[in-house]
Order: C-alpha cells, then structure tokens, then sequence
C-alpha cells in the first residue's frame, strides 16, 4: 500500500486531503465528523474580529443536468466568537493528534496580528494560514485580497506574523492578479513557510431575468462574490504549475480550486502541489467523498508503482513549459474509426464551421484547400482518404487537417477520433530555436505587404 | 468424499438451448457506463442501498466508476456483497435498488444501477480487493453449495476460518446457476463467479449429499459450526392423470435441464403449457416464448389482477405473446403413447377448481410451476433444528437455529426469496458464527 502520509513545511498530516477555510470547517463538531471520514487535516474557518453575514450567500453555474460546476459566495469570515472558536480547536487537536489542524487568520493591525498568532498557538495547532484571498467584503475593508493584490503590503504583513509565529505559517493567494507570481515572491521574501492557492475568482453568477438583479440577490440588490468549485480547476491548476516550475519559488505549496475527485487531486500533485484542500466538492456531496479520494490515489499510486504520495509530487512539473519550447515539427492528424462511429457527425459540422474544414461527409469532395494550395487535387484526395465510406460516416483530409483536436473532443464516442502523430520533420524545432537562429519570419505579414 | 477441483471455464458442454438467448442487458462499455453513472446524483443516505437487501453502497460505487476507479467500485460492491456480479443480473432491480431510486419517484428512468454493477464487477473484482484475517483454524461445515451457503463461506475464509462446502449435485452454484433465466444471468457467467469464491479458498465437496453419503452426527464432529443452505426441495406436481407422462416436467428441473443439458430439446414442441402465475411460472413462459414455441400459455387458477409474479414480468411475457388462461385449474394430461397431447380444465372460482369443464388446450410440453417442497424432512436430521410450519428452517435474526452450533439461511429459511437475500443472510450469519468462534462459545464436538 502506497504511503499517503504528507508533509507541508513541518505540517505532517496522514493524507494530503485538507478541508480548505470555509463552512466545512466551521466548527469542532464539524471538524471531527470530518477526521472520522478520513480527511487528513482541515484549514479552520477563517477567524477575525466578529463580522455580520448577509442571507442569502451562495449562487451556482449549472451546465445541462449538472448542478454547481461552479459556486459563488459572498460570506465573509466566521461569525461565531473567538473564544468559541479557538476551544473548540484545542479540543479537536488534542483528541486528533496525528490530523493536521491549521487556523486561518485574517487581521488589520500589527498588534491584532500578534495577539491573534498568540492565542492561536495556544490551542496546539499545526500551522497557521494567512488569508490574503477573500475577494469580497473583506477587501473593502483593507484586507483578503486588498492585501493579496498589493505585493508590498503583502510581504509587510507576513514579516510581522514571522516575527512572532512558532509554527509554519501558510500564506493563502487570491488569483486576482495579473501576475500570480508577484505575490507569492513577496510571501516568500516575507518569510512564509508555504503557500497555498487559490482562494476565489471575483464573479457574479447571473442576472435575475424578472427583477433585473443580478445573482445571489440580497433583497433588491447583489455585489460580485468569489466563484470556486470544478470551474476553477483550470485556473487554479495553471497558478500551482507557474509557481511551481518557478525556481524562486522555494516553498511548498498547497494546491486549492475545484478539486472533486481523486484525479483531480492527482493532477495537482503532479503539478507540484506538496497537498490539496477542497471546499466546494465537501459543500456538494459532504465529508464521505474522501473515501473514494484516498481510495482512488491510493489505487492510481499503486498502479504507477510508486510507493508514496511525494513520488507523484511535481512530476509533471517539467513537462509544463513555456508556448516558446514547443516543438513545431510535433503533428497529429485526426483519424475516424469507422467501425465504432454512430454518425452523428458532430466532429463535420464542429470542423466545417469551427475549424480548418477538412472533415467532409462521405461522398463530398475536399476543397481546394488552404494548406496544401492546390498541390493535390481535391477529388484524388478525397478517394485516397476513404475509397468505400460507409453510412454516414465523415472522412478526413489529412492534408488539411492542423491537429487541432476540435473533432475528437466533440466526438460523443469514446475513442473514436484519435490524433495520429504525423511529424513535419523529424528534428525538434521550437519558436525559441527560430528566434536564436534568426528564423522567426513567418511569411505573410505586414512586411510581406510593403 | 470426492474433492472435486472445479473445472475452468468453460465447462459446459455446447448445444445447449439456453445459448440461444440474448442477454437483455449487455455489459456497458466504458463510454456508456460513464455517461449512466454521471445521471446518478449520489443521493445521501440513498434509498437504493436501503431497498438492496446486502444494502450495497449504491451511491459510492457509482460515484466512482464516475471517477474512473472501478476496482474501488468492485470493493464497495464487494465489500456488502460477495456475490455482486451474479445479482447485478439476477435482482428484480425493478423492485428493488432501481425502484427505489429517487428519479423512479420523480417520475424519470431510475439509474440502470444493475447493469453498473455488472459492469463494476467485470471490470474491477479481483480477489486482492478483499482483506483477510489471519487463519484461526476453526473450521465450519456448510450444506448445499447455492448462494446461501457460498456467500457464507467465503465471508468465513475471509474472516480467518476454514470452510467445506458440500454439495449433492455435481455442479456448484444451486439455482444461481441452474436456474435463473438465460437472457438475465447464463449458467456459465454464475460459475465465473463461484470459480472466484472458491478461488478465495473455500472448499467444495461434490456428490455429496448431506443424509444419506454424510450423516448429520458425522459434519457435527467434524467442524466447529454448521451452516444449512440447502434451499427448496422438489418441485410440487398436481396429482393428476397423466403428470407422470413423456413431455411433462417440473419447473425448475425443465429450467435446469434447458440451462445445462445439451440432450433437452423442444425441436417440434408447437403448443406448451405452464401450470402458476409466480415468477418461476413466468420464467418458464418467457423462456418458451424466447425460445420460439408458437404458442405458450400460462394456465393460472385466478386472474390476470391477482398474478403472484411481478407486474413488469408479465408484462414483458405479454409482448413475448404468452396468453393467459384465467381462473382455470388442470385435471388431466391427456397423453398419447405415453407423450403429453393436450389438457383437460376446469373453471376455477376464487382459485378453486369447480364442476364445470372448460375447453381442453392442445399440449405437447406441460410444466408445472406450482411450488418447491420444503425440506422438514432434512432439517429433522440435525439435533434441536425445527421448522415453522410451513417448512421454513426457525432460526433467529442472525439466522442461529436452536442447536447454538447450527445456523441456516437462504430459500430453506425465508421460504423462497431472491439470490440477492440468501446471500444477505449467508453473509449475515457468517458475521454471527465469526462471533461465536471467537468468543470460543461453540466447538468441535460440543
Ligand atoms: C426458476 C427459478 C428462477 C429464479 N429466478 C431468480 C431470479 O431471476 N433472480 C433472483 O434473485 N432469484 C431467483 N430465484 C431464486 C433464487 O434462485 C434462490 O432464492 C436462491 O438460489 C436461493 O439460494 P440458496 O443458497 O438458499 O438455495 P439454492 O440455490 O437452492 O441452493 C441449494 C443447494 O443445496 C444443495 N443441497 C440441497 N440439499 C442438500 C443436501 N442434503 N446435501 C448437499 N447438498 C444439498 C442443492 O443441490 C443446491 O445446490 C429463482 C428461483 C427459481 C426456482
Ligand atoms: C462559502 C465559502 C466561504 C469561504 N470562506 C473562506 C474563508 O473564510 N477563508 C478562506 O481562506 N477561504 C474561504 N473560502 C475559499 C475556499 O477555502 C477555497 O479556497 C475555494 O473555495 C476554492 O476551493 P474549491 O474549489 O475546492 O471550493 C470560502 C469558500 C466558500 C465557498
Ligand atoms: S442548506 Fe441548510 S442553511 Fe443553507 S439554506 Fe438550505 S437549509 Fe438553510
Ligand atoms: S463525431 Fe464521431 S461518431 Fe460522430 S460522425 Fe464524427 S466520428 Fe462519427
Ligand atoms: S437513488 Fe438513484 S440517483 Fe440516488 S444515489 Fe441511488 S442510484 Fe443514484
């Protein structure tokens, strides 16, 4: 059995599944419910000074029967005291030693800072996690992401709870910016430990069609919230593998956004996150789903013949590269199977309008061509393609076919289009070679023109 | 005693009718199961694992094969039900799992949750996913080598103990394997599966029928515990002329023979005949229907309102052109040379036979599907084991009867239920024996 047991810079936890800050993990009660399903560690809710919460908070994307790809809140930090707060956390970490038990924080002045990371020591915690990424409410009022947008700030503030703190210290990153890896730099010059990201993306849900509000309505009115869940994924993972593959970035990183499902999770990890926190997928569908995330990455682990969870950890890292170190020469051509197609033709329509128009239905010629101007006829090529097409079945021109892989996406038949390598040249060519050897022209341009 | 090794498949001679149906629910492929298990909403608290008698996590088994982790979707199965992939075919899902599926009362087509575990079973089951005590050398007996007794058993190897299974017929399985209907579950597939169970290292005995080559006394010294799944007896005939003629069989012996016996044939058979109404009477009319034979009937004592068999049965025998013969009763086989040749009827009144004659039915095949015999008789052969008065082995819930080193389970002790219960109850009191070994409150001899 593979060891899944992780490390983030001192924080050991069985599992590298964390409960993210956020309602799941609200109170003790609910904390403990959640080690007893196997979650491996669990960021509290956000502590600061009492704030009052609207109703209603939440709002979703659905796509087709899927309800909440996507979730939006506009809650703030918790709403419950302190002194609640922080005994409950004792508790929790005293009768869960080997769980990995972190508390967030988000504070204005120095002095709330020092006294907060006190306090929270005191309750025996593993870590601490600076919440730089609300980005709604709190950053109206200086802090989550008015200080996660601000580099300087931001580094500032992570010095004075590294003056003070005992324990590793987390800083979490809003993707609002521009630049994701300025802020994380700054965390790291300011000393963290480690960082963790994403929080959520500014969003507004949708617009009420009858009362003209947009979406979650509070009353009459609506303020843009932060969006999490299956449609980050995409983002959040890009964050992770630039600030991973970065070289001045010398901590570990915890991944966050979207994550349902043990793939998911793998994903992260292979990209070069040390552990992985869920929100959104634990608002769905509760704690139990952890079962099937250990299950599964412990199943995949084994599969892969790799004896821990640290195995996977950035492997996929240098695989993620600049567009400038791809190679020009890798081709692929879109290949039909006829035996296994329902002809539909989906992969014709989404090509025809789409994309390059060289799937046609069977019985119709190519066209003349953009690729390949006129040098083979468009008749031979369609009977060099598919002599004997059967019922409905699409065929591709291969010489007009760019790889762009639009058909086998669209394609509703698993395996059905595959993209077949077809090299241009055998040697790897990429933009930064043209560009050292001065063969970045590429005909057709202004230049052409003059 | 012959220790038999089982033969690999396929061991089934060729020829047989029953390898004329088609499978009414082919195995999914990838794409398809995928795109079924993403319907599922991963219900809390799911009304489809209440409804299942193993109580399988329904939920949690799907949600995987949505995640692309089919072994852990074997586990899950696995670890309610050891005998998944035979019921993911055999369960009446329609009154079960699928019935109780929230999109059933939403008024939508439930999620096809048989045919994912069918294919969670065949593509993820391997016998590594199932974790194993250390041996205790105990050792526990077990009668009839069905579902009941098999579930039973391999729980007990799973749990550390020995197990022995024997069995009067030459192939394991019972009517697992003999007798559920070809277009659900094929003979072969249910002995794919108890090759498994016994690959987990339960021992089979063959030919060895408990009572007459075995005696009671003898399994009680030799093992620690005894399990009793010996099933139903017979089938029950009317005692009527001609019953005992050429062309007229009991239903689960006709079923047994067309799924394993390469002589039976029905080539000339135009018109059959099937005495009931439950569902063996319905398998046997739908078979006949499948199998081609021009004109089936079922002859059954009330009405077509008052049919024992599942409502969805019948009507998927109706659309197969079986035709029902209401409120009529049998009183004789009239037959030619020794062969059935038609039926002589009665008009039946509130399910009993009146004075009044009705037309007499062309029959060439007459089947009686009018129930099992229960085993009084065997179970009177154990010490302290009694039997209700209908003939159902009396235990109590952990299905202990009144010996404390005896328990029982499966159709000889509900009285005839579906796969899917005797292996809840093998499994059930596998748990229970586990218990008692442990505690050292039953042994060898005591
Ligand atoms: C025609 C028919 C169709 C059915 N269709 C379905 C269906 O579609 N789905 C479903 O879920 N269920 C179906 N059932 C019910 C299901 O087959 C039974 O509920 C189930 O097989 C009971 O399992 P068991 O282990 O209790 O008994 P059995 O399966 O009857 O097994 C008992 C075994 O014990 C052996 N045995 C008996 N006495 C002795 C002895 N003295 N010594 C040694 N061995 C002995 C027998 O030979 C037999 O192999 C059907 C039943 C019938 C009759
Ligand atoms: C209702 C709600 C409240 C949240 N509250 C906090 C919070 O108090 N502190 C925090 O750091 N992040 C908070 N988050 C953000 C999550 O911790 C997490 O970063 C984000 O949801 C992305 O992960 P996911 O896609 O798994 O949900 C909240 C998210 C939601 C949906
Ligand atoms: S989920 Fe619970 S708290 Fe939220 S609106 Fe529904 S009932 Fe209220
Ligand atoms: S989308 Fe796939 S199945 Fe449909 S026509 Fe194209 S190749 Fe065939
Ligand atoms: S009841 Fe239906 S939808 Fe709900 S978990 Fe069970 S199979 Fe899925």
């Amino acid at each position: 059995m593979p060891d899944l047991s992780t490390n983030l810079a001192g924080i050991q936890s069985p599992n590298p599944f964390w409960l993210a800050s956020a309602p799941p993990t609200n109170s003790g009660e609910q904390v403990q419910r959640a080690f007893d399903a196997g979650w491996g560690g669990a960021v509290w809710k956000t502590l600061g000074n009492p704030i009052v919460n609207v109703s209603s908070r939440l709002g979703s994307v659905d796509y087709g029967d899927r309800r909440m790809i996507g979730l939006n809140n506009i809650e703030l930090i918790t709403d419950r005291p302190l002194d609640v707060n922080l005994r409950e956390i004792a508790e929790v970490k005293k009768r869960y030693p080997k769980h990995a038990v972190v508390v967030s924080l988000m504070f204005d002045t120095r002095d709330e800072w020092r006294e907060a990371i006190r306090r929270s020591e005191d309750t025996g915690c593993d870590g601490l996690e600076l919440n730089f990424g609300c980005p709604h409410g709190m950053c109206e009022r200086g802090m989550g992401s008015a200080v996660g947008q601000e580099p300087k700030v931001l580094e500032e503030l992570v010095r004075w709870v590294m003056d003070v703190a005992n324990v590793p210290v987390i800083a979490k990153l809003t993707p609002n910016v521009s630049h994701i890896e300025d802020p994380a730099l700054a965390a790291v010059r300011g000393g963290a430990s480690a960082l963790s990201l994403i929080n959520t993306v500014q969003s507004v849900m949708g617009v009420d069609l009858d009362r003209l509000v947009p979406l979650p309505r509070v009353g009459n009115l609506s303020t843009h919230g932060g969006l999490c869940g299956p449609a980050v994924k995409p983002i959040a993972l890009r964050m992770v593998g630039v600030l991973a593959r970065d070289p001045r970035v010398t901590v570990p990183i915890s991944g966050i956004g979207g994550i349902s499902t043990w793939r998911d999770a793998a994903e992260f990890l292979a990209l070069g996150a040390t552990n992985v926190q869920v929100c959104t997928a634990v608002m769905h569908h509760g704690y139990r789903i952890v079962e099937d995330l250990i299950d599964g990455l412990d199943a995949y682990l084994a599969s892969k013949e790799m004896k821990s969870v640290s195995e996977l950890v950035g492997r996929a890292t240098p695989a993620f590269v600049e567009w400038g170190e791809l190679d020009l020469n890798h081709h692929v051509v879109a290949k039909i199977d006829a035996a296994t197609c329902i002809g539909c033709q989906l992969c014709h329509v989404a090509c025809h309008d789409g994309a390059h128009q060289c799937i046609h239905l069977p019985g119709t010629p190519a066209h003349a061509g953009h690729v390949a101007p006129m040098a083979k006829f468009a008749a031979e090529r369609a009977r060099a393609a598919n002599p004997a097409s059967p019922y409905r079945v699409p065929w591709v021109d291969e010489t007009e076919c760019v790889g762009c892989n639009l058909c086998a996406l669209v394609c509703p038949v698993e395996g059905c289009i595959t993209m077949v390598e077809q090299r241009r040249a055998s040697a790897k060519d990429t933009w930064h070679d043209r560009m050292a050897t001065g063969r970045d022209h590429v005909p057709g341009g202004l230049k052409d023109l003059r | 005693m012959n220790a038999k090794p089982v033969p690999t498949s396929p061991a089934l001679p060729a020829g047989r009718l029953e390898e004329q149906f088609a499978d009414k629910a082919p195995l999914y492929t990838s794409s398809e199961a995928l795109a079924e298990a993403s319907r599922c909403l991963y219900c809390f608290d799911a009304p489809c694992m209440r409804a299942c008698p193993t109580h399988i996590d329904v939920a949690t088994f799907i949600r995987k094969i949505g995640s692309g982790n089919v072994k852990g979707s074997a586990r899950t199965i696995l670890d309610a039900n050891l005998l998944g992939a035979s019921c993911s075919r055999a369960c009446p899902v329609e009154v079960l799992c699928e019935g109780a599926c929230v999109y059933t009362g939403w008024g939508r087509k439930p999620i096809a949750i048989g045919r994912l575990q069918r294919f969670a079973m065949a593509r993820g089951a391997s016998p590594e996913l199932l974790p194993r005590a250390p041996r205790t050398g105990k050792s526990v007996g077990l009668v009839g080598a069905g579902p009941a007794s098999l579930a039973c058993a391999a729980k007990l190897v799973l749990f550390g103990h020995d197990a022995v299974v024997y069995e009067k017929g030459t192939l394991p399985g019972g009517l697992d394997v003999s007798g559920i209907a070809p277009y659900k579950l094929d003979a072969e597939s249910a002995l794919d599966e108890v090759r498994f169970l016994l690959a987990l290292g339960v021992e089979l005995r063959t030919r060895v029928e408990i009572g007459k080559d075995v005696q009671p006394a003898e399994l009680l010294a030799k093992h620690d515990a005894l399990f009793l799944g010996p099933g139903l007896g017979a089938d029950s005939r009317l005692p009527i002329p001609g019953a005992d003629g050429a062309g007229v069989f009991g239903a689960v012996e006709w079923i047994a023979r067309m799924k394993l016996d390469p002589q039976l044939s029905i080539a000339g058979v135009t018109h059959a005949a099937v005495l009931g109404g439950g569902n063996t009477a319905l398998d046997v009319v739908r078979e006949f229907a499948q199998l081609g034979v021009p004109n089936v009937r079922l002859v059954y004592r009330r009405g077509e309102s008052e049919l024992p068999a599942y409502a969805h049965e019948w009507s998927a025998a109706k659309k197969e052109g079986v035709q029902l013969v209401p409120n009529a009763v049998a009183t004789e086989i009239v037959l030619e040379q020794g062969r059935a040749k038609a039926l002589k009827l009665a008009r039946a009144h509130d399910g009993k036979p009146t004075a009044e004659a009705l037309p007499a039915l062309d029959a060439d095949l007459v089947v009686f599907a009018i129930g099992q015999a229960r085993l009084a008789e065997f179970a009177a052969r154990f010490p302290d084991v009694r039997t209700t008065k209908e003939g159902r082995i009396e235990t109590d819930a952990s299905g202990r009867t009144a010996n404390a080193r005896i328990w029982a389970g499966g159709d000889a002790r509900n009285g005839g239920m579906e796969v899917v219960n005797a292996v809840a109850e093998g499994q059930d009191a596998a748990r229970a024996i586990d218990a008692e070994l442990r505690a050292g409150g039953v042994t060898r001899g005591s």
